[in-house]
């Protein structure tokens, strides 16, 4: 690994350059098949089974197009504000790499299905700022290379690479900024917010699962920096594999300050991608864009024009969602949250999470409260995105069990931390782990009595009116509970024994 | 029995169909024709272990008194260039050595299903590159007119099996005119249907935008008789048209009726029949147009005048089309692989094994190909080549306004020597000269013998062209030109054709010829 | 006269991934100095009015139902390969990255 290189302090290199950002977001679709063949758009499981002769790029075969892609392409198209192109063609970008089984991507070059539009990104402080859609066009994913040999997996060093094709073709639309720049110095922020919202924007159009942790959208972030007062844009780098709102952000950071250090000291940037690095907080070097990128793009003959009706369009607009910011006023109203609740919540990123916890049962109320407090905690902790963690339905069916008396908090954090260890459903966790309230009363008495035993006066100092007196008593069957009681039952159990 | 072998396939499958004969019967006697005559002529890669097994289950089939397609029993040759299920499919090339797909090519389960019997694989120029299967990395094919001379190509394989009574039919395929060219250089008939009218699905494409699969035969009957088995939308091919088509047997036969010329417009186009063009190809097209006219054929010269640059035109979509296609011989996923000596990345694996498994011609049009597509030349050239395509779809669009069928030499010469050529590719590219014109525009193209060239001796063919959709129209003429010109002669062309001596060996019935 | 010369054919040689020799090289830059001579009046005719054809026959809007099919299988897919760990394809280390 290189020398690790010098960075400038965030804010000088804010006063002496003008960040300009621009994004290349990828978002899996949640069709049942792939882009151009019937093969089921699953993988993960068995290598190289969801596979057709079309997905093997196999001698003699051919693509046939999704209709649902494209239905999905449109829908997303509108809700980003673009224009449905009337006519839209496929063509192929030609590469050699061997996780690409037809050594060209099928992808839509320059006649994308949606074209010019805006997607307004709620900032940390809450005003909003519009950010300029160049395209957003379909595509085919690739398949997936393990490597083999030297250290850990890295392409560098690598003995050999094994390759299993079930990504191959899964189907995926490519949303292209235009440069944004007057983001200044909240461009991080900005990042982690524009993403949010396309996750947004796609859960809520029902198309993609749109986890970023699973790959399921996929952010290459473009950065350059500008001297004060200059017009022309600088040199960018392409920065992959962000895979969180979180590496977004610091992601961007870094950039602009390795890229400060350099510029200051009078050096050139490299226009190259780079890649970022979860576990150091740095970017390193990719390969240089040169002039040997000659994709030879042509219009892919073995498919042809889509030239969506309007009535389709129309029908497909008819159909859209609100949009993230309607949703956000909509929200707000209905959970009752103060201003202060909701932008945190919202600065979290855990809208989503608790408008699908709230829709699973819970009280927005304790939503928020989960949300924010313990697993936000966790997330910290283990520097994750908190909906990484839990699944809201899983959050919901925990809260259910806590409205019912069934876990304390306590108990409740507990079942979580197993949740999350995989150990299975909340109620799986409890009776694995044996996590229930005793909610036996006649449990609770004997434990009761054993306490007064020990301590006889506290009836008499509770008929004296010494309420607080019950506490040693509640402590100690809390105790001999190993805490799985509830202990305000616990305290009225007491107070009537005192009362008899 | 030898009889079998010497008719039409349609004369075969009425024998079939009364039990007259057995299929296992005319399966075997194509069997030993290929036994004793195809390390001669060498028009097989493969011979298909299973024939005659397939052949006896059509036989218990029909004796079980299922009704069968009109085809069933008939043997089939299928050019190496389509995908088979149990033979290997490699398209001419080392790179592809032995691969046997996973699935059938949709014309070959269509022939499958209408129970005709695959003989075995065709040999041809490799990934249908030539025009004179010199080119495939099996060595070449010999025409069965004068072992000497080339066979025509890409179809060279096809052409050659069914001239030599190895086959009563093949299937072929046609980029730039490689089922008609070698259909006239060996005296027998070809057809490049409607673009889209066959699935092109599992064919191993040179060029997706210009490839066709196509019938080849003996007889413009047996050839209607073929398109309409593979003829049919197939999903799998997004450029599959879902046009209901009429009979193309039922054309055919029209064509026979008294009279069936009378009246028809002829256009002979001025720009496919040439100063380039052999004497004995020219004089015996003059034949031609005298017999059409005495017919009672209306008979015009047009003008096509983007022809010029059809050629052009062809050579850029082509590579560029083909650069593409064929960048999935990787390495990585079938076929051969070539390391470097002491290993390398999977680049220079990669490199040595397009290196090694590539033939010349291959390399030449994949580097061209990737010259016509690269940046700051697509607009001079494959953007220009697109528009000369446009201009050339109005030319026959404005032809086809005045004339029912338009018509040309096949082929600008009889076959030429081995070897003659196979050092001058713009020498080479021009055979298709005539032939081209259709595949750019998608029209559908026939080629019937046409006679023998007085100087040498060979076949020469005639070339039939018809709007796109309207590949009726080709049988119906074509038949009632095939009966004139053969009721002229007093025979048929093929049976001029010299007998091959039968090598003694007996019926080979498997493995690589 | 062609502009094609040795070092565009070496370059076009790497993009299309086919290790050329010297030789091949040099008898390719004359030979494709000649064919693009030769086809490069396509530009002649070829004016701006003049809309491009990329297929024969006119379609638009030929889409597939998103229904699962039949898939091949793990052997099958790994029948015809030149080297495979059983489960995927194996190749030689990789220089360059994905793009
Ligand atoms: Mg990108
Ligand atoms: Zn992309």
């Amino acid at each position: 690994m290189a020398a690790r290189p010098e960075l400038m302090d965030y804010d000088k290199a804010l006063e002496m350059f003008e960040p300009v950002v621009g994004f290349e977001v990828h978002v899996e679709l949640s069709t049942a098949t792939k882009m151009f063949s019937d093969a089921p758009n699953e993988f993960g499981g068995e290598p190289n089974t969801n596979i057709t002769p079309v997905d093997l790029g196999l001698p003699g075969s051919l693509p046939v197009v999704n209709g649902q892609a494209v239905k999905y392409a449109i829908s997303l198209g509108l809700a980003l504000g673009c224009s449905i192109a009337p006519t839209s063609r496929f063509a192929r970008k030609n590469y050699f790499y061997p996780d690409l089984a037809k050594n060209y991507q099928i992808s839509q070059s320059d006649e994308p299905i949606a074209f010019e539009g805006s997607v307004e990104v709620e900032m940390p402080d809450g005003t909003l700022f519009t950010v300029p859609v160049e395209r957003a066009h379909m595509e085919e994913d690739a398949g997936k290379l393990t490597h083999v040999g030297g250290s850990t997996g890295r392409i560098q060093g690598a003995e050999y690479s094994l390759v299993d094709y079930n990504r191959a073709g899964v189907p995926l639309v490519e949303i292209v900024t235009h440069p944004i720049i007057g983001a200044e110095a909240l461009a991080p922020e900005l990042g982690a917010a524009y993403v949010e919202t396309i996750r947004d924007i796609v859960r809520g159009l029902g198309i993609s699962e749109a986890r970023m942790e699973r790959g399921n959208l996929r952010c290459d972030a473009n950065i350059s920096l500008r001297p004060r007062g200059q017009e022309k844009l600088g040199t960018r780098t392409e920065t992959k594999n962000v895979n969180s709102f979180r590496a977004v952000e610091r992601a961007i950071r870094y950039e602009i300050q390795r890229q400060a250090a350099i510029l200051a000291k009078g050096g050139t940037i490299t226009q190259e991608t780079r890649h970022w690095h979860e576990d150091t907080g740095r970017t390193s070097a990719g390969r240089p864009k040169s002039d040997a990128d000659d994709y030879r793009y042509f219009p892919e003959p073995d498919l042809l024009p889509v030239e969506p009706s309007l009535e389709l369009i129309q029908e497909l607009r008819a159909a859209l969602p609100e949009s993230p910011a309607v949703m956000r006023r909509r929200l707000k109203a209905q959970w009752g949250f103060t201003d202060l609740e909701f932008q945190d919540v919202k600065n979290a990123g855990l809208l989503t999470e608790i408008v699908e916890t709230v829709a699973a049962g819970s009280t927005p109320a304790s939503a928020r409260k989960w949300w924010t407090g313990e697993i936000a905690r966790l997330a910290n902790a283990a520097e994750v995105d908190a909906s990484s963690l839990v699944e809201p339905s899983q959050l919901a069916e925990l809260i259910a069990l806590i409205d019912s008396g069934e876990l304390t908090d306590r108990l409740a954090r507990q079942v979580l931390e197993g949740v999350i260890a995989g150990e299975g459903t909340p109620a799986e966790v409890v009776e694995k782990r044996g996590l229930k309230v005793v909610s036996d009363d006649g449990a609770l008495i004997a434990a009761i009595d054993e306490a007064l035993a020990s301590q006889p006066d506290v009836l008499e100092k509770i008929r004296d009116g010494k309420v607080q007196a019950a506490g040693a008593v509640i402590g100690a069957v809390m105790k001999a509970m190993k805490g799985q009681a509830d202990a305000a039952r616990v305290r009225e159990l007491v107070l009537e024994r005192a009362q008899a | 029995m030898t009889d079998l072998i010497h008719l039409s396939a349609a004369d075969l499958a009425s024998k079939l169909q009364s039990r007259e004969v057995s299929s296992v019967e005319a399966t075997k006697a194509h069997l030993d024709r290929i036994a004793g005559v195809d390390g001669d002529v060498h028009a097989f890669l493969h011979v298909n272990a299973g024939a005659l097994a397939t052949a006896k289950s059509i036989d218990e089939r029909r004796a079980a008194g299922e009704t069968l397609g009109e085809l069933a029993g008939v043997p089939i040759a299928v050019k190496d260039v389509l995908c088979t299920i149990g033979m290997p499919s490699t398209s001419g090339s080392k790179i592809l050595e032995g691969w046997i797909p996973p699935y059938d090519a949709t014309a070959v389960a269509k022939v499958r299903a209408a129970g005709l019997v695959p003989l075995g694989k065709t040999n041809m120029d490799e990934f249908a590159m030539g025009s004179s299967t010199e080119f495939s990395a099996y060595g070449p094919t010999h025409n069965p007119w004068n072992l000497d001379r080339i066979p025509g190509g890409s179809g060279g394989g096809s052409a050659a099996a069914v001239a030599a009574f190895e086959a009563p039919l093949a299937l072929g395929s046609d980029t730039g005119g490689s089922i008609r060219q070698p259909g006239a250089v060996t005296g027998t008939v070809g057809v490049k249907p409607t673009y889209g009218s066959v699935s092109r699905y599992g064919a191993i494409a040179l060029a997706s935008s210009l490839d066709q699969i196509g019938p080849v035969s003996r007889t413009v009957l047996d050839s209607a008789l073929l398109h309409d088995v593979i003829k049919g939308h197939d999903p799998r091919d997004s450029t599959s048209l879902r046009d209901e088509w009429p009979s193309f047997a039922d054309a055919a036969r029209a064509g026979l009726a008294p009279g069936s010329l009378q009246g028809v417009k002829v256009g002979i186009v001025r720009e496919l029949n040439g100063d380039g063009f052999q004497a004995g190809v020219k004089a015996r097209f003059a034949d031609a147009v005298a017999l059409l006219t005495a017919a009672g054929a209306e008979i015009v010269e047009v003008s096509a005048p983007s022809f010029e640059y059809a050629i052009s035109a062809y050579y850029l979509i082509l590579p560029a089309e083909a650069s593409s296609n064929l960048a999935k011989f990787d390495s990585v996923r079938f076929g051969l692989r070539v390391t470097p000596e002491g290993g390398g990345t999977v680049e220079q694996v990669m490199a040595a094994t397009r290196e090694q498994g590539f033939g010349p011609e291959v390399k030449r049009r994949i580097i061209l190909g990737t010259y016509a597509l690269s940046a700051g030349y697509y607009d001079a050239y494959y953007g220009s080549a697109q528009k000369v395509r446009t201009l050339v779809q109005r030319d026959f669009s404005r032809l086809f306004d005045e004339v029912d069928v338009l018509i040309s030499p096949s082929a600008p010469t009889t076959a030429f020597p081995i070897g003659e050529k196979i050092d001058d590719p713009l020498a080479m590219y021009l055979n298709d000269l005539t032939t081209i014109p259709a595949n750019l525009a998608g029209i559908p193209g026939l080629s019937l013998p046409m006679g023998l060239a007085d100087e040498d001796g060979l076949p020469t063919g005639i070339q039939l062209m018809a709007p796109a959709r309207e590949d009726a129209r080709l049988y119906t003429y074509g038949a009632a030109l095939e009966q004139l010109f053969e009721s002229t002669w007093g025979h048929t062309l093929i049976s001029k054709a010299p007998s091959l001596s039968v090598s003694e060996q007996s019926a080979a019935t498997e493995g690589v010829v | 006269m062609s502009e094609i010369t040795r070092e565009q054919v070496e370059h076009l040689a790497g993009l299309a991934r086919i290790a050329l020799t010297p030789d091949e090289i040099d008898k390719l830059t004359g030979e494709l100095g000649h064919i693009v001579d030769s086809i490069a009046k396509v530009s002649e005719v070829a004016n701006a009015d003049v809309p491009a054809t990329s297929h024969p026959i006119p379609l638009s809007n030929v889409f597939r139902d998103d229904v699962v099919g039949e898939t091949l299988t793990q052997e099958q897919a790994l029948a015809g390969a030149p080297e495979h760990d059983g489960t995927r394809f194996k190749v030689s280390a990789i220089l360059g990255e994905e793009q």
